[in-house]
């Protein structure tokens, strides 16, 4: 299939030609150009949705509580709702085979202190789950375990931001500091991407909190991570599931959003993936649009070139081509300059996105923008396609002209 | 070599169609050297791109090396006309971006030698017209007179059992003329039938035998005093 000679054909010509070349091959590029800026802000966009859930877990689900707003079975509005260790013991078992992540939360603000400083503070009391779901990266020692919540030990895992304030440089790992008056071993300390707030947070393991403050089964809110073999739709079912369930365990109205509401990941994820979606298909339809723009544009110029060469073309078939050598060897042509054009747009957009990437991500939230191996190699198949449907049709029709009206064409 | 008989030819023009060709009978063996004369509109180039196979006859028959040449396609046209016929046109028709040597080599390639081959030939053939040194020039830094010998090159690298010659001289000077006919005349001479049309009286009568077209019909076939001297 190689045909050395051919190649050699194709390349004189295109050196010889250069202006022509450059032009048919500008349009191309300058397409691919503005579908792959194009396609990389849209992902880059992706991305900054991606990132700005990225705090949590993506399979999360929050269970919350607070007060009735509606009046139900003789119960009052305005009734204060507290969750308890049996409702997360009844989710547990409820909802065990759906259910990856499973971890209480108690909220409290504390005041710690070590040595001379000391600063007020929030606190989750949490499971070992917690992590996962609250995404917690251990920079040193551990996170709680399940021991430690059986023995409801006087262990803390601190915030980055926490150690720096109390440490500074020093280490903070089994330092002893004093969390409203009662002693606590450090035994971990943490980063979040979450932030700085989410940086100046302690975890204790719910067990000692229930212990010391107020010695109850209290609990401000239940957290699961979902299983992450569950859909979207399948995800979002076993929460609305799990909300009326709990309603009516708890004697509230099936409606009352205030009293228990769900925040579940499912939903937003759906959201966004369907913006994302909506958003993806502006820019494929935008994109096409331009590619269709750029094959239109050289397709002119094809026409233009091949109208330019018809005497060559009639001088080559009066000494032996036949019509179908001189067709193979435009659309070739055509081919080659596409797919070098094409990709030196490519590659000039990739280029330009990742010099303009941290700047967007400063100003427009844009995170990362980038174009997928999958897009590059679609476009690049489309570029191919296109290179022979412009070559091919009008070399076609120049090839069927008879040498004889090609040799007097002028 | 050549047979031709009762040979029609007619283009549509609008409505109507011009009869070119009006049966024409033309015999032309092998190793003849014969030119085509008449005034234009006589038919000798619709005469010619039918012996070249560059166009298509109405009616009548056209033996080609013996091959009844009927219902051609494109394809079939092509590998005949790389096979058996060269082409010399009035205009030259180099192709501008090759060099003397590439446009000789040119039918050699649609022929399937390979490039070393092809341009070893090719030099060949210019040598024997008196271009070797003018091989890597492009055709717009050569005088007329030497691109119509880089087309004559062009149209024996193929060794072609024809060489078909259209107003050879048109764009030349007589003194370039002289020296182009002079060429034909040498390839004749080594057995190579030629076939030209013009319609110059010199250029005719350099050549052996002189065909007169009119108004589409032959109105005299003679050998001419060259041919009668040898």
């Amino acid at each position: 299939m190689f045909d050395l000679d051919r190649w050699r054909e194709i390349f004189q010509s295109i050196n010889k030609n250069r202006l022509r070349s450059v032009m048919s091959g500008f349009t191309v590029a300058f397409a691919i150009l503005l579908f792959t800026l194009l396609f990389g802000i849209v992902s880059g966009l992706s991305n900054t949705f991606k990132s700005a859930f990225n705090d949590d877990a993506q399979n999360a689900i929050f269970v919350r509580v607070w007060k009735t707003s509606k009046p139900y079975k003789g119960l009052q509005t305005g009734r204060r709702i507290q969750l308890r260790n049996k409702d997360y013991n009844f989710v547990k078992e409820e909802y065990a085979n759906k259910i990856q992540y499973q971890s209480a939360r108690i909220y409290k603000s504390v005041s710690i202190k070590y040595k001379n400083k000391a600063d007020n503070y929030r606190l989750r009391a949490v499971h070992p789950d917690h992590q996962f779901l609250e995404k917690t990266i251990i920079d040193d020692g551990r996170y709680l375990n399940d021991r430690d919540i059986k023995e409801k030990s006087k262990v803390l895992v601190i915030g980055r931001l926490i150690k720096a304030d109390l440490f500074g440089n020093k280490p903070a790992l089994n330092k002893r500091v004093n969390v409203n008056g009662s002693s606590f071993l450090i035994i971990g300390v943490f980063s979040d991407e979450g932030g700085d707030n989410e940086e100046r947070q302690a975890y204790m393991p719910v067990t000692t909190a229930q212990m010391m403050y107020g010695n109850n089964d209290y609990i401000s809110q239940i957290n699961l991570g979902y299983d992450p073999s569950l859909s979207l739709n399948e995800a979002i079912a076993f929460g609305n599931k799990m909300e009326r369930d709990l309603r009516k365990k708890m004697n509230i109205h099936p409606d009352d959003q205030s009293a228990l509401s769900i925040r579940n990941m499912a939903e937003a994820n759906k959201g966004v993936g369907m913006f994302m979606g909506l958003l993806y298909a502006i820019v494929i339809l935008v994109g096409s649009g331009t590619l269709v723009a750029g094959i239109i544009g050289i397709s002119n110029i094809m026409i233009f070139i091949i109208k330019e060469r018809t005497k060559e073309f009639g001088i080559r078939k009066a000494l032996g081509a036949t019509p179908s050598s001189i067709v193979g060897m435009v659309v070739q042509e055509s081919v080659l300059i596409t797919t070098i054009a094409g990709y030196l747009g490519l590659s000039l957009g990739t280029y330009i996105l990742t010099l303009i990437g941290d700047s967007l991500e400063e100003d427009y939230f844009i995170k990362d923008p980038s174009v997928s191996p999958g897009i590059v190699l679609g476009a690049t198949l489309v570029l191919i396609a296109s290179g022979l449907i412009a070559g091919y049709l009008p070399a076609k029709k120049a090839a069927n002209i008879k040498p004889i009206v090609a040799l007097r064409a002028d | 070599m050549i047979r031709i008989e009762k040979l029609h030819k007619s283009y549509p023009i609008g409505k109507d169609s011009l009869h070119v060709l009006k049966g024409i009978d033309l015999h032309i063996k092998e190793g003849e050297f014969v030119s085509i004369m008449g005034s234009s509109g006589s038919g000798k180039s619709t005469l010619l791109n039918i012996v070249g196979l560059l166009d298509e006859h109405d009616e009548g028959d056209y033996f080609l090396n013996g091959q009844l040449i009927k219902n051609l396609n494109e394809k079939k046209a092509a590998l005949l006309r790389n096979k058996f016929l060269g082409f010399v046109f009035q205009s030259f028709n180099l192709i501008s971006y090759k060099t003397a040597l590439e446009n000789v080599a040119l039918p050699l390639y649609y022929k399937g030698i390979n490039r070393k081959d092809r341009l070893k030939i090719a030099l060949d053939y210019l040598d024997k017209v008196g271009l070797k040194d003018w091989a890597n020039h492009l055709p717009n830094e050569l005088s007329g007179g030497q691109k119509q010998r880089v087309a004559i090159a062009r149209a024996l690298v193929t060794k072609p059992k024809v060489v078909l010659a259209d107003e050879p001289t048109g764009a030349l000077d007589s003194i370039t003329s002289d020296s182009v006919m002079d060429l034909l005349k040498d390839i004749n001479n080594e057995g190579m039938t030629v076939f030209v049309i013009t319609h110059e009286e010199e250029v005719a009568a350099q050549t052996k035998r002189i065909v007169r077209l009119k108004d589409g019909v032959i109105i005299s076939d003679e050998l001419t005093k060259t041919a009668k001297a040898v």
